[in-house]
């Protein structure tokens, strides 16, 4: 193989962090082989050893401050207190579902919108669009208010006074006009009004952290409980009063209309074009779930709304259960990336018995390519009982849909009929980015319950939100560890934690993009990314490798998190 | 009889919005950063301009939060800014195309806007092993930034990684991150601190750049004294607790529910030169110390080494080793957490009058 052959995408864009593809072409455009490279790395958990463990969460929660900020918080201080087993009370198992609910549906918008759609959506041929067409189209998929022939006629003329000033900037050199688009204006410019509108809801909905953890990104949380007090007469005491929890409820009704009558009918409407995305991207096969969202307050996983488990090879008849604490099961590879384990490269180490000794060996900057044989990542190849698998919203829907959740049940079908796919088509990039939708949707009403039971606990004068028992470290054993993991909105998390003589003697994260875009592994098997890649892709163009971002993109990969 | 045809609706409007709003706008920006009612009218102008000034946005080692945070500003708001007030030429986080066609672009947008953009970066930059630990496109971040900010009229180092090295920078900064003050010595260098940094700060020192050509009055740390003057204790709304000794002692013990002082919770607003007290955050529903916890300290250089987020100031943990590196590191470039600067007080804040819609209406002939 030439470098000729080989088309590099880098930066990739519309991400968080810093990602770089490899692709090797063969015959006819087609990608026979595709490397994933994380490119920037700080070195988090050296950083993180020798603290406070109660401190922690804090440099941890930093990893990523976009789609997963709420996230390495939340694992963190888990991983603390499972070590010192510490039990949260359920008001502040309600508030952290409430806060990583809307971190899901927050980030699954954003991303969808911000820095997935435009993959699907030509803004060119918005510009050619009739309004009132558009308007019919939009009362036809949904009962969203603006959808008058004015507002789209509206939105074009902004657009095209944008485009017609000269001054294109991040617009500048898109794809715009590649045939890989392919929907009719209309559809293009309804989906531009709700691009520009999802920012203005972003920037609403991400209330509900405030008031809980007082500002996003990066809202606060504290081991043993969340750090909100809850008072409901004292007027201005605390943000947690009768008018922050209005705004609370105010929010869930936002997410959940903008879920519904927005970003869901959308996610169809375009669906229902590429159908051929149905067939392309599948990956791995295997998927997995930490679960999450416990709704009783020992926070024991009978009460996950997100259920634990793995799939393997497609086979949705058996969830096969897991255990994050087995030295067999969960295990990080270094054999393609920049790090040197004591016990050679060879190796997998458990997280408890983890290695960051982060040893460059790649070429000197600046340079054309990585050698892909070798090693060629920030980013470690986390592996379960050896074999690759992917985790996200495609994992999650799947698990539900596995359990028999019937609400799942019902969007997953309903869903099947309204495009005439098998659940097959579930296995692509396109199948990921449907799922990231429905579990909005399903996540979104899950709020409400979990709203309303905070409520019943608050009125039956039930306001414990922490609890110090162990807050002490006079009270810490001399030596512990733990695991805490959650599901991000991009997929399972786990961080792992060893304690020693009251400070952090090791400390391991795993991270949704460790899972998804990790480089090959000792036997060579590929990354969740890097298979979907290799599975059924031509670029039709290699200077507009619009295929790659479409399948990249449909991970919603985080490149901060995953090399951390 | 004057021959006046009536206004059509479109003229009236400025971007879109009604012109009444877009001064109102103008005005609260003015107000925001405590300027004289003449700036907002400079604001209004500047914002009304046919050609956006140009704005390149550069990611380093980052976590993505300073990005997100600018995408929460309501004061303007992202489409305002992006549509209205500026060209932001180049943003990985939002450019559309990826690869090749994204550094062309890069390329592109340097050369026409040779000496005139504003470089925005985020993230600290990786010194140790010649900068191999951060790339884009090949080359190490070092050497991007140096290529980018040669053509640059200013450069903005947004947030605390950016300021003070951040979360790279936390002992034993495993990469040799380094802020970029410490890199760029020729081109004139604001600091907006914060974990992230406020939004509005954001964009409002933006604005102000992209009116006057310069920024607005900076403190000895580079900050602007319009939202760093004054400590996040000077003006929090707990302070009367403070005063009274009044302390919660727990995260849900009575005095917490009472919203007493986070003093003994290891609040760190007493050293800590911050807007979040009196703009605090989105769309001002709260901030940190109205929602329980202690502020963190976060716009201060070598806040993650401090030693503790829960102890009381008053009673400083004796340092480990690590930790007094770090403060002595962080004093070198300028600053320490434990130092308060009243100096840095800013007296405009109470005394400046805030201009109105009316003043603006006038003085623009609006």
């Amino acid at each position: 193989m030439t470098n000729s052959q080989r088309i590099v995408v880098d930066p990739i864009t519309r991400i968080e962090g810093h990602l770089r593809i490899e692709a090797e072409m063969g015959e006819a455009g087609k990608i026979v082989r595709a490397s994933a490279a994380g490119t920037s790395v700080r070195g988090v958990e050296v950083i993180l050893s020798d603290r406070d463990p109660r401190d922690v969460w804090v440099h941890a929660q930093r990893i990523c401050g976009g789609g997963c900020t709420v996230s390495h918080a939340v694992a963190s201080i888990r991983a603390v207190e499972d070590a010192l087993h510490v039990s949260v009370p359920h008001n502040a198992q309600l508030i952290r579902n409430l806060m990583i609910g809307t971190q899901f549906i927050h980030n699954h918008i954003t991303h969808f919108y911000r820095r997935q759609v435009l993959d699907w959506v030509d803004l060119l041929s918005a510009l050619k669009a009739d309004p009132k067409a558009t308007a019919q189209l939009a009362e036809n998929i949904s009962h969203w208010p603006k959808s008058s022939p004015g507002y789209f006629a509206d939105t074009q003329k902004k657009i095209k006074g944008f485009i017609e000033s000269g001054q294109l900037g991040i617009f500048a050199n898109g794809f715009w006009g590649h045939p890989a688009y392919q929907l009719p204006p209309e559809l293009n410019l309804l989906v531009v009004a709700h691009y520009l509108e999802a920012i203005a809801w972003q920037r609403d909905v991400v209330k509900l952290h405030t008031i809980f953890g007082g500002k996003n990104p990066h809202p606060n949380f504290v081991m043993g409980g969340v750090p909100c007090a809850i008072n409901l007469s004292g007027e201005d005491a605390t943000a947690v009063n009768m008018a922050g929890l209005q705004i609370v409820q105010d929010m869930i009704h936002q997410m959940q209309a903008f879920v519904e009558q927005v970003y869901l009918p959308d996610t169809l409407a375009i669906a229902g074009f590429y159908k051929d995305w149905a067939a392309r991207g599948e990956g791995i096969g295997n998927f997995l779930c930490f679960g999450d969202m416990p709704t009783k307050e020992a926070g024991t996983q009978d009460s996950f709304f997100f259920p634990q488990g793995i799939i393997l090879n497609r086979d949705i008849s058996t969830i096969h259960p897991i255990d994050l604490k087995n030295a067999t099961e969960i295990q990080e590879f270094v054999a393609h990336s920049w790090y040197k384990y004591s016990v050679g490269d060879g190796h997998g180490l458990h997280p408890y018995e983890g290695e960051t000794n982060l040893h460059y060996t790649g070429p000197k900057p600046p340079y054309e390519y990585l050698d892909v044989n070798a090693k060629y990542s920030w980013i470690k190849s986390p592996r379960w009982q050896g074999k690759p698998v992917e985790v996200g919203p495609l994992a999650r829907v799947l698990m539900l849909y596995a359990k028999g959740h019937e609400p799942t049940k019902e969007i997953v079908h309903d869903t099947l009929e309204k495009l005439s796919f098998g659940l097959d088509a579930f296995f692509s990039t396109l199948g990921r980015t449907v799922a990231r939708a429905l579990e909005s949707k399903l996540l979104a009403e899950e709020m409400q319950h979990w709203f309303g039971a905070l409520m019943i606990n608050i009125h039956a004068g039930n306001l414990r939100t922490f609890q110090r028992d162990q807050w002490d470290p006079s009270t810490w054993p001399q030596e512990t560890r733990g695991v805490g993991f959650t599901e991000s909105p991009r997929g399972a998390l786990a961080h792992w934690v060893v304690i020693q003589e009251g400070r952090i003697a090791n400390y391991q994260t795993v991270a949704s993009g460790t899972w998804n875009a990790g480089p090959r592994d000792t036997t060579g098997q590929s990354g969740a990314c890097e298979a979907a890649l290799q599975h059924n892709h031509t670029v039709a163009d290699p200077k507009q490798p619009i295929e790659i971002l479409r399948t990249v993109h449909s991970f919603d990969p985080c490149i901060t998190c995953a090399a951390h | 009889m004057e021959n006046r045809e009536i206004e059509p609706l479109e003229s009236s409007m400025v971007h879109g919005v009604s012109r009444r709003t877009f001064l109102q706008y103008c005005a609260t920006l003015a107000s925001l950063m405590a300027l004289p009612s003449s700036a907002g009218v400079a604001f209004s102008k500047a914002l009304s301009s046919v050609s956006r000034p140009p704005v390149i946005w550069l990611s380093f080692q980052d976590c993505g939060g300073c990005t997100e945070s600018l995408i929460r500003s309501n004061v303007p708001t992202l489409e305002d800014l992006l549509f209205n007030s500026l060209s932001l030429e180049y943003h990985q986080a939002f450019q559309i195309s990826a690869g090749i066609a994204t550094e062309a672009a890069r390329k592109d947008v340097v050369q026409k806007n040779w000496g005139k953009y504003l470089l925005i970066v985020d993230g600290s930059i990786p010194m140790k092993e010649e900068g191999v630990y951060s790339t884009t496109a090949g080359v190490s971040h070092y050497d991007l930034l140096m290529e980018m900010a040669k053509g640059a009229a200013a450069v903005i180092a947004m947030g605390t990684c950016a300021v003070s090295g951040g979360l790279s920078r936390a002992y034993p900064n495993p990469t040799g991150a380094t802020a970029i003050s410490r890199l760029i010595k020729d081109k004139p260098v604001i600091n907006l601190p914060g974990c992230p940094p406020i939004p509005v700060v954001m964009t409002g020192v933006l604005i102000y750049y992209l009116t006057f050509g310069a920024f607005p009055e900076l403190d000895a740390l580079g900050r602007p004294k319009a939202f760093y003057g004054e400590t996040v204790h000077d003006r929090c709304y707990r302070r009367p607790f403070y005063e009274q000794g009044k302390f919660a002692k727990s995260f849900d013990d009575e005095g917490a529910r009472q919203g007493w002082c986070l003093f003994e919770l290891g609040c760190k607003g007493h050293i800590t030169h911050n807007a979040c007290s009196t703009k605090k955050w989105n769309g001002a529903v709260s901030f940190p110390i109205e929602s329980g916890h202690g502020c963190l300290g976060c716009s201060e250089p070598g806040f993650l080494d401090t030693g503790s987020f829960y102890r009381a100031l008053s009673l400083p943990e004796k340092p480990i080793g690590h930790a007094v590196n770090a403060l002595m590191a962080g004093a070198m470039v300028g600053g320490s957490m434990f130092m308060t600067n009243r100096g840095f007080k800013m007296v405009a804040a109470h005394t400046h009058l805030p201009s109105c819609v009316a003043d603006l209406e006038k003085e623009s002939g609006g």
